[in-house]
């Protein structure tokens, strides 16, 4: 398949977005364009186990290039892997429900969209990105959107959130910035000059020294779009003043971004930097994980419920990639597919009781099972999802990442995983309460009794999700041999390079 | 010489003759229509700029006083244009404007002062080039007669250059006692370091950065860009910084080549002040064009990081950020014109709520100030991604630290901008603003640059090509 579809497709749907006329084509025209996305995804999927099945063992499959600045030589050069795979499924997984269920956006539709458009169009090009350049450029290329989707769009403190989610992002990216002209100005491509091309790079040896200082600078710029504490403050904000669509994107891709970036650049190009930080990447994603589970313990928003448990959660992601093992690994891709799908879900459901019943408030809702019983499962799925009941997708992520991160037998490491394991205590306190205070119980007010249940996209958005979920959750092993060759990979250059 | 002179000194003939044309036309008094004069004006600018493209030859002229190559004439024809689109963008002011003739006479002078400027090879050359440039743009930045502070920046503009331009002469006085020649192609033989030659150089420096309003050299900037119209503003910011910035990098590079670790250590001082003051006051500016003056200077400080290169990569990147530059902030100065013309408002506060009732515009003020911020998709990013990336050649990555985290600093001011089109609430927001045809379509070339430079890499690489 020709990866550069997946650009091309939602630029083609941003610009026909604004050529529309009415809200309606709007919203059909963008939803066409996000099914489109959804089964280009299924056709990358199945052409790559093809391949796969068929024997080829190249790294990258699907790999194409152009030459794009020759004097720096910056190429527009895209490949892909199980990893990036598993990321662009969720990432067309989660951009076709938040175009559904921002079905009745009716304050500048054409805007809303084209900026959704924008945002799915940055995140594929980050995610078969194999230049470090034009990686940077997917990167950054969603600050616009995201600024614009929650001050324009959002609710509460917006404008104070939408501002510290670009500054603390952009922060991020510009250390990003940093570490990659650190990478760059290393390498060589044989010819005399210098490279950005990913896979060149990690067949090179980045000096000891330059490592030392950079793969802290590049990792920590990633750590802070997956809300690595301490950078991630902007998380709570963003999310929970972010529209419904917004912040599903955001939790469910943007944080994802950073988990990938931390995987495939920073540990995969800099390994000996990776092995000797690895101590601090367990400390603050240990830090992340309990930190994040008692601040959610103590917040009364469902919004701001599922976004610090959203820091918590994605603390496994950076707590599989620290331990450095090849399963730790392969839970920390599933964990950031799983989180993508489970907080999309989350996110979407509070959105569709917010707006039925105007308050995210725990202590005024309460048995909305009753009057709303579809939107109360939805809600319920993904709340037992996020405490990592088995048969769903969280149980299988993190129970990966568990079994990863003992594999490693120092005590410290030891510590870590058990620390990491006891919060799910938490969460199961947090969630519990949250669910049952919200949906079950005797109902609150009465105006409850009134409320109309899903409509029909808000139905196909949650089933959409939950199908995933559940997929994940049964049937493992698919995402599991797509996702653990690949790990191996970075595995094996780390072991191979760092020799243990 | 023969026909090479006119070959060569082609840029400059053909403002002249424009030049000559327009006076004729002003003592004839024979077309009374303003719109023609305009339509005049502007249609021999676009002849200016097409027959840049023609008959580029390289040479040297009066013994060597006058050459021109390729970049050179890259470089002139990026004035040319900038200059053709500020035209454009002051149709709707000139209109109104009694001495529009006169505008376009003095605006020309200055141009032909910098196409003198850039193609010197010899400091006399220089000095002559920069004075033609600078007085007709104190007379220009007076061009509001009835305002108090159009008549202020004039005194402030001409009183500044004048103090730089001396700070230079006697730079360029002492260059000339303590190396015997003026002359670029025999100066660098003679230049040892010695400690005159280096207080002459530092003298050059300071007169250069008192143009480019580099910190601390700056002070006149903010309250001329303020007082000055619009039109005049965005030709300070844009064409009159663009052909210091063309010159110096020559200057720097070729000139004082021997000096390099001086100098860099130099421009490291002066970037790290410039972009820290030049951000730190444009985040707290109300009128637009003070704002705009702020970002300008800190966006001359991210072009001296791209010099700290010393070498070809970084004049081209530096070349390479102007013309974006040009696209980007005459965008913004072309809406900020706009508006001006039809209600006089200037301030941050005017525009809120922008959005409703001028969408097309507010997208154009917003792509506008992401380009100046640096984010992509819009052409800013790679400009400032590649004065990054030539910065850190040097491998100094405090400094590229400092640039890259200062570049989170301005997001927030640029925010600003945007937030205010597309967020801030206001009863009365600004009604429709209609501008003429010409506005349009120059405002249409701006986004055009803004969104194509970036992605069309076929402009770096001329720039590249042709300095290697």
């Amino acid at each position: 398949m020709n990866l550069s579809l997946l650009i091309l497709v939602p630029l083609l749907t941003a610009l026909v977005i604004l050529t529309c006329k009415n809200m309606y084509s709007v919203r059909w025209v963008a939803f066409i364009g996000s099914i489109v996305q959804l089964g280009l995804g299924g056709v990358l999927l199945f052409q790559y186990n093809a391949a796969r099945a068929a024997g080829n063992t190249a790294q990258m499959l699907f790999e194409s290039r152009a030459s794009w600045y020759q004097a720096l030589n910056i190429e527009y050069y895209v490949g892909v892997d199980g990893i990036s795979i598993a990321m662009i499924l969720l990432t067309a997984f989660v951009v076709t429900a938040g175009v559904l269920i921002s079905w009745k956006m009716d304050v500048l539709t054409k805007e809303f969209f084209f900026l959704i458009m924008l945002l799915s169009l940055g995140a594929y090009g980050f995610f078969i990105s194999l230049d470090l350049f034009t990686m940077f450029f997917f990167l950054e290329i969603a600050v616009i959107p995201k600024f614009l989707l929650i001050a324009i769009w959002g609710s509460g403190k917006k404008e104070y959130s939408a501002m510290k989610l670009a500054l603390m992002l952009m922060g991020g990216s510009a250390l990003v910035l940093i570490g990659i002209l650190g990478i760059y100005f290393n390498t060589n491509d044989g010819s005399g000059h210098h490279t950005f091309d990913i896979l060149k790079i990690s067949h090179q040896h980045i000096p000891i020294g330059i490592q030392t200082y950079f793969f802290p600078i590049l990792f920590t710029g990633f750590g802070v779009f997956t809300a690595m504490f301490p950078f991630h403050t902007w998380a709570p904000d963003g999310h929970s003043s972010a529209p419904t669509a917004a912040s599903m994107f955001l939790a469910g891709i943007s944080m994802k971004l950073g988990g990938y970036g931390c995987l495939r650049v920073a540990t995969y190009l800099m390994p000996e930097g990776a092995h000797q930080y690895s101590w601090a990447i367990i400390l603050v994603a240990t830090i992340a994980i309990i930190y994040g589970a008692f601040a959610t313990l103590m917040q009364k928003d469902l919004k701001y419920i599922n976004a610090y448990s959203s820091v918590s959660h994605c603390g496994f992601v950076l707590l599989g990639i620290g331990m450095l093992t090849k399963t730790a690994i392969t839970g920390a891709v599933m964990q950031m597919v799983s989180h993508g799908l489970m907080t999309a879900l989350f996110f979407g459901a509070i959105g569709m009781l917010y707006e039925r019943t105007h308050t995210r408030q725990v202590k005024q809702l309460g048995g909305l099972l009753k009057s709303i019983p579809f939107i109360g499962v939805v809600f319920m799925i993904a709340g037992l999802c996020s405490l990592g009941l088995p048969g769903l997708s969280g149980f299988v992520a993190e129970m990966t990442v568990f079994m990863g991160a003992w594999q490693v037998q120092e005590f410290w490491h030891r510590l870590a995983t058990i620390l990491a394991c006891a919060s799910i205590v938490v969460t199961a306190v947090y969630i519990l309460r949250a669910a049952g205070a919200s949906v079950m119980g005797p109902i609150k007010d009465e105006h409850f009794r009134a409320l109309k249940d899903a409509n029909w996209n808000e139905r196909l958005a949650s089933v959409l999700l939950l199908f995933a979920i559940v997929a994940i959750g049964m049937a493992p092993f698919w995402l599991t041999k797509l996702v653990g060759p690949d790990s191996q990979i970075i595995m094996d250059h780390l072991s191979n390079v760092v020799g243990h | 010489m023969g026909n090479d002179f006119f070959i060569l000194m082609k840029p400059e003939l053909s403002l002249m003759l424009i030049i000559f044309i327009l006076l004729f036309l002003k003592i004839w008094d024979g077309i009374k229509e303003v719109s023609t004069l305009l339509m005049i004006a502007n249609v021999l600018l676009l002849a200016n700029f097409v027959a840049g493209f023609f008959l580029n030859k390289e040479g040297v002229l009066f013994s060597g006083m006058y050459h021109t190559t390729s970049l050179i004439a890259l470089e002139k024809n990026v004035l040319a244009f900038g200059t053709l689109l500020i035209s454009m963008m002051a149709w709707d002011w000139l209109k109104k404007h009694e001495h529009l003739l006169e505008f376009y006479i003095l605006i020309l002078s200055t141009l032909l002062g910098m196409n003198f400027m850039i193609s010197s090879g010899n400091f006399m050359m220089l000095y002559l080039g920069l004075e033609l440039s600078t007085i007709p743009l104190a007379a220009l930045c007076n061009f509001d007669l009835d305002k108090l502070k159009s008549s202020e920046a004039a005194l402030k503009m001409i009183m500044s250059s004048a103090f730089a331009s001396c700070i230079l002469l006697f730079g360029i006085s002492l260059l000339y006692g303590t190396t015997g020649s003026l002359a670029f192609s025999e100066m660098p033989a003679h230049l040892d370091g010695g400690m005159l030659q280096l207080l002459a150089f530092i003298f050059v420096f300071v007169g250069f950065a008192f143009k480019l309003s580099i910190v601390p050299f700056h002070f006149w900037t903010a309250d001329v860009y303020e007082g000055s119209p619009v039109a005049v503003t965005s030709y300070l910011s844009v064409i009159s910084k663009g052909a210091i910035v063309f010159v110096f990098v020559t200057t720097l590079l070729n000139l004082f080549g021997t000096l390099g670790t001086i100098w860099y250590h130099m421009l490291v001082i002066s970037i790290v002040m410039t972009i820290t003051v030049g951000n730190l006051f444009a985040m707290r500016q109300e009128n637009l064009k003070r704002f705009l003056a702020f970002s300008s200077i800190t966006q001359v400080g991210y072009i001296l990081l791209g010099l700290t290169n010393g070498g070809s990569a970084g004049s081209a990147a530096s070349i390479y950020f102007l013309i974006i530059y040009i696209f980007s902030n005459l965008a913004a100065f072309g809406i900020i014109g706009m508006v001006s013309v039809q209600t006089g408002k200037e301030n941050m506060s005017d525009f809120n709520g922008f959005y409703k009732k001028n969408p097309l515009l507010g997208w154009v003020l917003a792509l506008a100030m992401f380009s100046l911020a640096g984010i992509p998709p819009t052409a800013g990013f790679f400009g400032k991604m590649f004065l990054v990336t030539a910065g850190a050649v040097k491998g100094n990555y405090l400094l590229i630290t400092f640039a890259a985290l200062n570049m989170v600093v301005s997001l927030y001011y640029y925010l600003r901008v945007v937030k205010a089109i597309f967020v801030n609430p206001n009863e009365s927001p600004m009604e429709a603003i209609k501008g003429s045809w010409s506005v349009k379509i120059a405002l249409g070339i701006c986004m055009l640059g803004v969104i194509a430079t970036g992605f069309y890499s076929g402009i770096y690489d001329y720039i590249v090509s042709i300095l290697s």
